[in-house]
């Protein structure tokens, strides 16, 4: 009987932090209904979809393959990225390039965005600086898999 | 005849209110809960582009779980698996109508007491009643067929049978105090002041009553520190072969036991509808001053003190749910057995021994 007394001090302690909690917040929220700005927020919650956050610059988002001046792909088709991608998702075809110095071109480059695990290897691997990651584009649900699968054009758009 | 037409109307009106609030409880926990934990909460359902801080969402549930499938189990017992929610949801909602919401209301020449059943044994019915949702949360297990809705159906009804036990015995010491089981006579005799100026409340005169009564009776409520018939983390609960409206209603029965609790706090402990020095001609100040009122203001106050104690006492159960992490299963039986039925008997010695002193 004696113990439960004892644990009848941490319970109330306990109830305190929560009523600071409440009462803390509940100030704030009533200011802010008021229309009176100030530097706390009653809550931590940012509402996602009308009040966008900020990425950071180095934020990992959908792929984007960049172009040379005559708006051709940078992509040399080495591989690199295909290689060192666990998992697996990027598919190239090469195509030949009268240019000497390039050589290869792309005819196919598929990015299946539904196995993606958005690891950036392949911005790492890339030789040419030819692939990045930094659209800021991260709604990426789709309602079908095909309209993951993104190809050339879409990922040079 | 009009009696009879004043009798439905008051009816309607308390189950009406108590449906509608125990509607917004839900909201009330959603939103109490979130500001507690730096959160928002529901504040998405919107109704014709208005949001209005998610007072729709209670709605827009309800809504859901009318449209879902209502499904029965190909191996439950059919026709039990059916009725026991409503057995839990019928024995909450009918305590409503002994609760008193205010004073007698003088209209037109008629006196309307606003209470539906002011019976002699108000409190024993209600206790009565709360027993019987047993029923469906044992049926619920049982008809079920499913061994872990038998396990949760099980530790529903050992709970409620040893905490049903601690509730009752806490209220002894209030009717030896108040001489009366009638809850209008309780109230009224809560009007009275203490040594001239003190409001003569349940919970001056028996605080450690107060305090069993509050534990005990959220235990009966099956809320988180006492939720072991449900055990959501392992198994789930009586009601886990419920789904859509049945389930819902499960879950209405929760809150309306919430709120029937706030109902008893306020009507036995806190002064019922009294609103401190405000008799029924006004506000007499124990140090002299005097505000006389009209009927129907001081009426319209005690209803309104009545309705803010209440959702006081929703907060404070909703503010508990939202704090405490759950009783094991041998902690809960020893807590009952062991620490509030020997406290509530001591509760009862020592109130009859002041009684007797101070005669």
């Amino acid at each position: 009987m004696l113990k439960h007394l004892g644990f009848f001090i941490e319970i109330v302690k306990g109830s305190i932090i929560t009523i600071r909690h409440f009462v803390v917040n509940m100030f704030y929220h009533i200011l802010n209904l008021f229309g009176i700005k100030t530097k706390r927020r009653g809550a931590v919650t940012r509402q996602y979809p009308e009040a966008p956050i900020q990425l950071a610059s180095r934020h990992r988002s959908l792929h984007r393959l960049l172009q040379r001046d005559d708006g051709k792909p940078r992509c040399v088709v080495c591989m690199l990225c295909a290689t060192v991608c666990p998992s697996e998702c990027i598919y190239i075809e090469a195509a030949e390039e009268s240019d000497p110095e390039i050589q290869k071109v792309p005819s196919t480059f598929i990015i299946d965005l539904s196995r993606c695990c958005f690891c950036g290897f392949c911005v790492e691997a890339c030789p040419e600086d030819a692939i990045r990651m930094d659209t800021g584009e991260v709604e990426l649900a789709r309602y079908g898999r095909g309209d993951l699968v993104y190809n050339l054009e879409k990922l040079l758009g | 005849m009009i009696d009879t037409l004043i009798l439905l109307a008051k009816i309607v009106a308390a189950l009406v209110w108590f449906l509608v609030l125990t509607l917004y409880l839900t909201w009330l926990e959603r939103k109490e809960s979130a500001v507690m934990q730096d959160r928002i909460g529901a504040n998405r359902a919107d109704f014709f582009g208005y949001r209005v801080i998610g007072l729709f969402q209670p709605f827009a549930d309800a809504i859901k779980m009318m449209f879902k499938e209502d499904f029965t189990p190909s191996f439950s017992r059919r026709f039990l698996h059916n009725a026991a929610p409503f057995m839990a949801f019928f024995f909450t909602a009918v305590t409503i109508q002994a609760i008193p919401f205010g004073d007698v209301l003088r209209i037109g020449g008629k006196e309307i007491k606003l209470q539906v059943l002011d019976i002699d044994v108000g409190i024993l019915f209600i206790l009565a009643m709360l027993s019987f949702t047993v029923y469906g949360v044992l049926l619920s297990g049982w008809a079920s067929n499913n061994r872990w809705t038998l396990l949760g159906g099980l530790r529903g009804a050992a709970q409620l049978v040893s905490y049903e036990v601690a509730l009752g015995l806490s209220l002894i010491g209030l009717v030896m105090v108040f001489p009366s089981l009638r809850f209008s006579a309780i109230v009224d005799f809560q009007g009275d002041l203490l040594f001239g100026w003190l409001p003569k409340w349940g919970i001056l005169l028996q605080p450690l009553g107060a305090l069993i009564f509050l534990i005990a009776s959220m235990a009966e409520s099956e809320r988180v520190p006492f939720d072991l018939p449900e055990g959501e983390s392992e198994i789930v609960g009586f009601y886990t072969e419920y789904g859509g409206l049945k389930w819902g209603m499960y879950m209405f029965t929760d809150f309306m036991k919430v709120l029937i609790i706030a109902c008893l706090l306020t009507t036995l402990f806190f002064g019922g509808y009294h609103v401190p020095w405000l008799a029924a001609d006004g506000f007499h100040f124990p140090w002299g001053g005097q505000l006389l009122l009209p009927h129907g203001i001081v009426i319209l106050l005690q209803v309104l003190a009545f309705n803010v104690k209440v959702i006081f006492f929703c907060w404070l159960q909703i503010l508990v749910r939202w704090t405490y992490p759950r009783f094991r299963y041998d902690q809960l039986m020893d807590f009952g057995w062991k620490f509030l039925i020997p406290l509530s008997l001591l509760n009862i010695v020592v109130t009859a021994i002041i009684m007797s002193v101070l005669k």
